[in-house]
């Protein structure tokens, strides 16, 4: 169905039906005190020639680098086809699906999207799509507490080593809900690794869910197995916070210890989804068939019309607010339709075993960085144990001066950890994904290298942006 | 198109009745709250040994087109639900007063009087659902 703008022709026609004078005659009711006359804080207009222009000059202060930065958002080879595909109107101005006899094709994608997102989790049931990975987080929290009706106060446990703004995000969230305690739990100094045991001496009362992220923020594997069976022998629902694209080559949730973790979520960035400066990105959200009622946002279901032909609709709309409103599982109304387009159309490209071998490339690369750092002057690799694609390092020399420096040889070298975690001292977080060429990372160590062994004095007078 | 309404039961205002078998209460929801709410899909009950309390929303009952809270007539401990409407919520529509049954409370004996007395008579609901009637 196409949507067509009005026509100034249509819109006279259509006044004069209702029998008003004015467009603007319709908005009447608004009192004069409330109405914007003009808004000066905004700049004129600009024509499509100098828009353009100004869009060039702002993406070239980004453009060019070798990225090794990770942090949550990856760089991966995207497959032209993905975008091409994407990018139809069919699919890139699509309506919302909420009149399902109008929107089969966009229902159908998302039906498949889901199903593909719950076989790489693991799991039973996938959902349309959540706005980002921290939110993600946050749903599966509150998921975990309604399902838990029985506690009086809700605690969660929350690794210090789950991604620093998804900890941001879920206390926002779920923070202003006074039954719910997030307690942090800490990592092990040597592994990088969440120590869940060290958290039995102060629990005296029930948890009610331990949220397992995989790999965790510095890039390390987790026991998983672990943690899900500890928190299910302590009553509490297991929830994987994960990299998809890790999924593709590790034990994926639903495998997880005896049981299995019963919610899996996290960002879906990394499969075909451009960096784009922070966003747009979608959160997933899958669980055990057990939780389909409290899942929320949006889900696709399949099945028949009344002449037996096969059709898709939005389903168990009853947990969506705009049928219980104040008892819906959450307030989200929408979901991450082209982002997630891409997605399908990606994971479809690649197939499972493409997948993971651009997992394997992502995991092979990253041990070939770890190598080489291990062996120069003024680096440490600072956890010994398995990781995905992301490796922490603790520089002789602040990491600040030494991105400065690494920028102005178009390298953007990693994300520092030290603001965030000052416990861990100058360190930075290096991400090596499939598009990094071993010249690449020869390069960049032979940069960091050069960089380190400036003097001193040198290095203190690099400006950095605070 | 007539519901029944059996004379033996008690009411609520919000279309829950009421059985009283000696210190058991069995609870469900009336013939015109079901024909109101379609084909049952789903109800979701309370914990045993849990409490209900007089108005307060204790159970949900959804259908294809709604989900409705259900209201306790009376205050008192879960004992047992009808586990069968997990697997069959049309019982519901089929048997309302009888096998769609949602759970059974033993009351508060502090309470007991004085919820009963707040039930309406089947005469009492008969006349409430005409009015509603439009």
């Amino acid at each position: 169905m196409p949507f067509i703008p009005h026509t100034e022709h249509d819109v006279k026609e259509m006044l004069a039906t209702i029998g008003v004078a004015k467009l603007e005659n319709l908005f009447d009711e608004i009192p004069d005190s409330l109405r914007v006359k003009n808004l000066p804080a905004i700049p004129a207009s600009l024509t499509e020639m100098e828009l353009a222009r100004l869009m060039r000059q702002r993406a070239a202060l980004d453009s060019g680098m070798l990225c090794f930065m990770g942090a949550g958002a990856y760089e991966h080879h995207i497959p032209a086809a993905v975008w091409d595909i994407a990018s139809r109107g069919e699919f890139l101005t699509a309506y919302t699906p909420y009149q399902a006899e109008a929107s089969q094709g966009t229902l159908q994608l998302l039906y498949e999207y889901q199903t593909m997102m719950a076989s790489l989790m693991g799991l039973d049931v996938s959902n349309a799509s959540l706005y980002e990975g921290g939110s993600a987080a946050a749903e599966a929290i509150l998921m975990a507490a309604r399902s838990h009706r029985k506690h009086k106060t809700y605690r969660v446990l929350i690794p210090r080593a789950l991604h620093p703004y998804y900890r941001d995000v879920i206390k926002t969230i779920v923070g202003q809900q006074d039954i719910i305690q997030l307690i942090e739990v800490p990592f092990d100094a040597a592994t990088g690794q969440t120590q869940l045991s060290a958290m039995e001496k102060d629990l005296h009362d029930e948890v009610t869910a331990v949220v397992i992220p995989q790999p965790n923020f510095f890039g390390v594997l987790e026991d998983a197995d672990a943690m899900t069976d500890w928190a299910h022998a302590h009553g509490a629902i297991a929830i994987g916070v994960v990299n998809p694209m890790a999924m593709a080559l590790l034990k994926p949730p639903g495998q997880w210890g005896k049981k299995g973790a019963d919610i899996a979520c996290g960002e879906g960035q990394p499969l075909g989804v451009p960096l784009a400066s922070g966003g747009p990105y979608y959160g997933f959200l899958c669980c055990k068939r057990d939780f389909v009622r409290q899942l929320p946002g949006r889900i696709v279901g399949r099945t028949v019309d009344k002449e037996g032909k096969q059709g898709f609709v939005l389903t168990l709309q009853a947990r969506e607010q705009h049928i219980r409103r104040a008892k819906a599982t959450s307030n989200i109304c929408t979901n991450q339709g082209l982002l997630v387009t891409a997605s399908t159309i990606y994971m479809s490209l690649l197939g499972p075993e493409g997948l993971r071998q651009v997992a394997e490339a992502c995991y092979l690369n990253a041990q070939y960085l770890k190598k080489k750092l291990e062996i120069l002057h003024g680096v440490e690799v600072v956890f010994h144990s398995p990781c995905f694609h992301e490796i922490v390092v603790r520089l002789s020399k602040p990491v600040d001066k030494i991105l400065r420096l690494l920028a102005n040889d178009k390298i953007q070298a990693g994300f520092n950890l030290a603001p965030i975690y000052p416990e861990l001292g100058e360190c930075l977080l290096i991400c090596v994904t499939e598009t990094k060429t071993e010249a690449d990372i020869e390069w960049f160590v032979k940069c960091l290298a050069q960089v380190l062994a400036m003097n001193s004095s040198t290095i203190k007078n690099i400006e950095c942006a605070k | 198109m007539n519901n029944s309404i059996p004379k033996k039961l008690k009411y609520s205002r919000t279309h829950e009745w009421v059985r009283q078998d000696d210190d058991v209460l069995t609870i469900g929801i009336t013939d015109h709250a079901q024909t109101m709410l379609g084909d049952l899909v789903y109800v979701e009950l309370p914990e045993p040994e849990s409490n209900v309390e007089t108005g307060h929303e204790c159970a949900v009952v959804e259908s294809v087109k709604a989900a409705a809270d259900v209201y306790s007539p009376v205050s008192g401990e879960v004992i047992e639900i009808n586990e069968a409407l997990l697997e069959s919520p049309q019982l519901i529509n089929e048997d309302p007063y009888g096998k769609g049954w949602l759970f059974r409370v033993k009351p508060f004996e502090s309470e007991i009087a004085e919820d009963v007395a707040k039930l309406l008579t089947a005469d009492q609901y008969t006349k409430q659902v005409a009015s509603e009637a439009h």
